[in-house]
């Protein structure tokens, strides 16, 4: 998830090929992870300190309790 | 408060919300910060030695261009109203679920102790209230929120396991455990941890003598009971976010009734907006592995918009140029972490440090606080170059978490990625040897001693890439067959279809409409024709994938055409949409079905309400899980509920005097079908529940059918004698054992194919370069099998997009003067690997596909000759380390 981060941070981007990304939950990070493997410039915007959303708060995931960080 | 903890603990106005949060900056939180709120203070600006707090920023308003859009804000919470009427803001012992997650959780606030919030004491008695803000009229919330059966299982299991002497109750409507593999779980919770379900509607939760709660419910028959707790938690459903309204009028998309994203079934994450796209909860409540399957989706139906534009902008990483080290003495820098407690508090770190500094080849050592953090990667960089270090050693956590991260840094240094070793003092010291400092120390030190014995032999390795072919092969013309070739052809990648029946539509093309009322026969045919004239996709019909070779980037695949011809097609990955069919039940509720024109399943039925003239049935008995959960199908097929509900709907348009009976477990209309449930009750549809002990019973009386069940209602056994049975009969997948083995991708018992990672890698097989979608990963309806085909499409256009996939150095290395060819290594190897090839002097030799090498080794350990080696962990190296090791024993003796 950083290579997102970090790619809207180095540098801006020009021109229509860039992509928004609205929320930074497990939805939002996947979406950026997957437009930058698909060769898109991605702005990742969240609006609290840190990417991860609810799921940065659950202990384990169902059904097979892995850890969910 | 501590919003991370749900307000359940305290934390400081300046902090930083778990140790894992990215990025790792601390923040100031506005509503506690004594400057912000009071105008004092301001402490922590002197304090604060990198001078990195600055009161005079203010908000800026930045303008981006962008070419697309992917809205994913989550979910919101049920109105605390809503829980007023359990209890929940009266009674402190009343929490919500994500309350109770955060008691579960060992960074929570009693340190993963499940305590009562009002006395902090151990709770003996636990209740979950299923469906709060869920299938709720009260609040608006006519759906299914699709998540909270299976959390409820899961913290009540994790609170077991925490407490084994805890007696939990979960009281619930229907147990819709409908997911792959879910209902298996709840079986678990029941069995394994004695965990109790009650079907029952809960009317309140009041306090019960000093301490206590007591919650009242009201069971099928109309009996009230009651029970007293110590603790109960609300399964709280998910909202819209509260912000939906506002994001819905700045992007100018539109909102379904309930506030979440408006979309279809069809094109389930395009919104109203062009260019505009959903994913996850914000798209309705859902789990996270549709969460994750969505966003893969969006991802490429974003690309596929703006596939003129890739790579605009797209910033690539430079490196400077790799120093050569050849002619350069052995130099080793030893970067010992303190890993904040987790190691400092039990190894004593400075004495392991200066331990270091003693080795031989060691020019520099040093310890940190977090050797992961910015800064500390910084000092790295700048100790390789001044002291010209030419491997590196990090005793610290585990490589599976932090390797990259290093490897990247002594890239940035000019150095080979591979001329690093790491030492996990952490979790193999620190934390299993916490009562044991001293020991520990030692251990620390043996560690080390052994990982700078190892580093003194890494030689540098190439990283090597191998071409791809930009293409890619779909098994199934169904609509997720369909769907994927579409979006990868929208991306301008060359497909082809392999169809083994003579059309195109698979399932679909029986069904009319969905649940919610899409029109699917039009669809379908628009789809259909789409497929046929898009130029970079080849339908092949009636054909067969006979045989595959290769690995990701580099399939060949032989196929069988209709005129019996084989074609051999190369290509650079391959998707498994190969679908499902309805299940010919053998048992029904554990007996055999009984040979009878008037019993039928909901597909035959569906037939016959879409055929114009027929005379249709005036009554109708529907059994649910005919076949399936527990008769010859253990798993629930997922769209049944739905399908019987859709026709009992359809049935009730055309002939509104027709009576119909729906006899089930548990209804499982999750998500907005739910509103199609409450519609059908509404309509006169009768469903009656029916439990394992008391299994209906299905007979034949002359040409006449006859459904004997007991109606829990009522208290006692009804006998109706319907003009037809309809059985749900389930959905089995079809050819997915042949295409296991060709492949060798693994199946589930029930013969679906199974992903690489249930959560965070849905579409994926564990073999590189292999997709799966649609019914062939599990029973699912058509808008999650779109956008599951959509997601395989996505993850499957990476390796076309980059045009070559790169290897792991890590991978075997076959010597080929020692090797002799006996062929061991080809039958061991996982992977299909190593080939046998034969060389000029006509013996033949292993040699490895290095695309398809997972390094696990096992090639090497049983190489007759040693004439396997691995890259990084070489005989040599290995051995070098045991001899380390020794070292300390021969000390000590």
């Amino acid at each position: 998830m950083t290579q997102a981060v970090k790619s809207a941070k180095s540098a801006p981007a020009t021109g229509s090929g860039a992509v928004m990304v609205l929320g930074g939950g497990v939805a939002g990070v996947q979406a950026a992870l997957d437009l930058t493997d698909l060769g898109y410039y991605v702005y990742l915007v969240e609006k609290s300190a840190a990417i991860g959303g609810a799921m940065a708060q659950l202990d384990k995931t169902f059904p097979t309790n892995d850890c969910s960080l | 408060m501590d919003g991370y903890n749900e307000g359940l603990a305290l934390t400081r106005p300046i902090h930083i919300d778990y140790p894992q949060a990215v990025p790792a900056s601390y923040y100031i939180d506005p509503k506690a910060c004594l400057h912000l709120t009071e105008n004092t203070c301001k402490i922590c600006v002197p304090v604060c030695r990198s001078r990195a707090i600055d009161f005079t920023q203010t908000e800026k308003i930045e303008e981006l261009q962008v070419g697309a859009v992917v809205v994913a804000p989550g979910f919101g919470r049920v109105p605390d109203s809503t829980l007023a009427k359990y209890g929940y803001g009266q009674h402190p012992d009343v929490v919500t679920s994500l309350e109770f997650e955060r008691l579960l959780n060992p960074s929570g606030p009693y340190q993963g102790q499940v305590l009562t919030m009002s006395d902090r004491r151990h709770p003996k008695r636990l209740a979950f209230i299923q469906c709060v803000g869920s299938r709720d009229l009260g609040c608006d919330n006519g759906y299914c929120s699709s998540v909270c059966c299976m959390y409820a299982i899961k913290e009540a299991m994790v609170a077991k396991e925490h407490d084994p002497e805890l007696d939990i109750t979960i009281y619930y409507m229907d147990m819709r455990t409908q997911g792959k593999d879910f209902d298996a779980a709840q079986k678990r919770a029941e069995s394994q941890f004695g965990i109790k379900f009650v079907r029952a509607k809960v009317a309140d939760v009041m306090p019960w003598g000093k301490k206590g709660l007591k919650l009242t419910y009201s069971t099928l028959n109309g009996g009230h009971h009651f029970e007293p707790f110590d603790m109960v938690v609300l399964s709280v459903g998910l909202d819209s976010p509260k912000d939906a309204q506002a994001i819905a009028q700045t992007l100018d998309i539109k909102l379904n009734r309930y506030d979440f994203c408006d979309t279809s079934a069809f094109t389930p994450l395009n919104t109203s907006r062009e260019g505009i796209f959903v994913a996850g909860a914000f798209q309705g409540p859902k789990d996270i592995p549709e969460s994750v399957t969505q966003s893969s989706a969006a991802a490429g139906i974003a690309s596929a918009l703006l596939k003129q534009q890739r790579g605009a902008g797209y910033v690539v990483k430079s490196y400077p140029n790799e120093r050569d080290i050849k002619d350069e003495e052995v130099r080793i820098g030893v970067f010992t972490c303190h890993c904040g407690i987790n190691i400092g508090g039990v190894v004593n770190v400075p004495s392991v440090d200066q331990y270091a500094g003693g080795m031989e080849n060691v020019v520099y050592h040093s310890e940190s606080l977090y050797s992961c953090s910015q800064d500390a990667q910084e000092v790295i960089k700048q100790k390789i170059k001044e002291h010209k270090l030419n491997r590196v050693v990090i005793a610290a956590c585990s490589p599976r978490t932090h390797e990259p991260l290093f490897q990247e840094t002594l890239k940035d240094a000019g150095l080979n990625r591979s001329l690093f070793e790491m030492v996990n003092i952490r979790d193999q010291c620190s934390w299993v040897h916490a009562q044991e400092p001293e020991a520990a120390t030692r251990k620390a030190m043996d560690l080390i001693r052994m990982g700078v014995a190892k580093a003194r032999g890494i030689k540098p390795l190439a990283e090597q890439t191998v071409p791809v072919t930009a293409k890619a092969v779909v098994i199934g013309g169904g609509v997720a067959g369909m769907t994927a070739a579409l979006t990868l052809a929208e991306q301008g990648f060359h497909t082809t279809i392999v169809e083994k029946e003579a059309a195109l539509g698979g399932n679909l093309l029986v069904i009319k409409k969905t649940i919610l009322g899409v029109d699917t026969e039009k669809t379908l045919k628009a789809m259909i024709e789409q497929v046929k004239k898009t130029k970079l996709i080849t339908v092949l019909t009636k054909a067969e994938l006979l045989d595959v070779s290769g690995f990701v980037g580099n399939f060949s695949s032989v196929i069988r055409l209709a005129d019996g011809q084989e074609n051999t097609i190369d290509h650079g990955v391959i998707i498994l949409a190969t679908g499902g069919k309805e299940h010919t039940p053998q048992t029904v509720l554990g007996k055999e079905l009984p040979a009878s024109e008037a019993i039928i399943t909901q597909r035959e039925l569906e037939t016959r309400l879409n055929a114009k003239g027929k005379k249709l049935p005036d009554s109708v008995v529907m059994v649910q899980c005919a076949g399936s959960r527990g008769d010859d199908l253990s798993y629930c097929s997922k769209v049944c509920c739905n399908h019987a509900v859709k026709n009992a709907l359809t049935l009730k348009d055309k002939n509104p005097k027709a009576q119909v009976i729906v006899l089930y477990r548990d209804l499982r209309t999750y998500g907005y079908a739910e509103e199609k449930y409450r519609e059908a009750r509404e309509r006169g549809v009768i469903f009656i529940p029916y439990s394992l002990d008391a299994k209906p019973e299905i007979s034949k009386k002359g040409k006449a059918v006859e459904v004997r069940f007991f109606d829990p209602l009522l208290g006692e056994e009804v006998t109706v004698n319907p003009d037809l049975v309809v059985l749900s009969v389930g959905i089995v997948p079809q050819g997915t054992e042949v295409l296991s083995k060709l492949l060798k991708v693994p199946v589930t018992a029930d013969k679906f194919f199974l992903e690489a990672h249930v959560k965070l890698r849905p579409v994926e097989m564990p073999v590189d370069g292999v997709y799966v979608c649609g019914l062939a990963h599990s029973p699912k309806p058509l808008d999650e099998t779109v956008v599951q085909a959509q997601a395989a499409a996505a993850k499957a256009a990476m390796p076309l997009v980059k045009g070559m996939v790169k290897v792991d150095p890590i991978v075997s290395h076959v010597d080929k003067e020692a090797c002799i060819g006996c062929g061991l290594c080809v039958s061991l190897c996982p992977y299909k690997a190593i080939q046998m090839l034969t060389s000029e002097d006509k013996k033949k030799r292993a040699e490895t596909i290095v695309a398809s090498c997972k390094a696990c080794g096992i090639c090497a350990s049983h190489c007759p000759t040693f004439a396997i080696s691995m890259g990084g962990f070489t005989n040599e190296q290995i051995f070098s380390q045991i001899e380390a090791f020794g070292k300390s024993i021969e000390d000590k003796l």
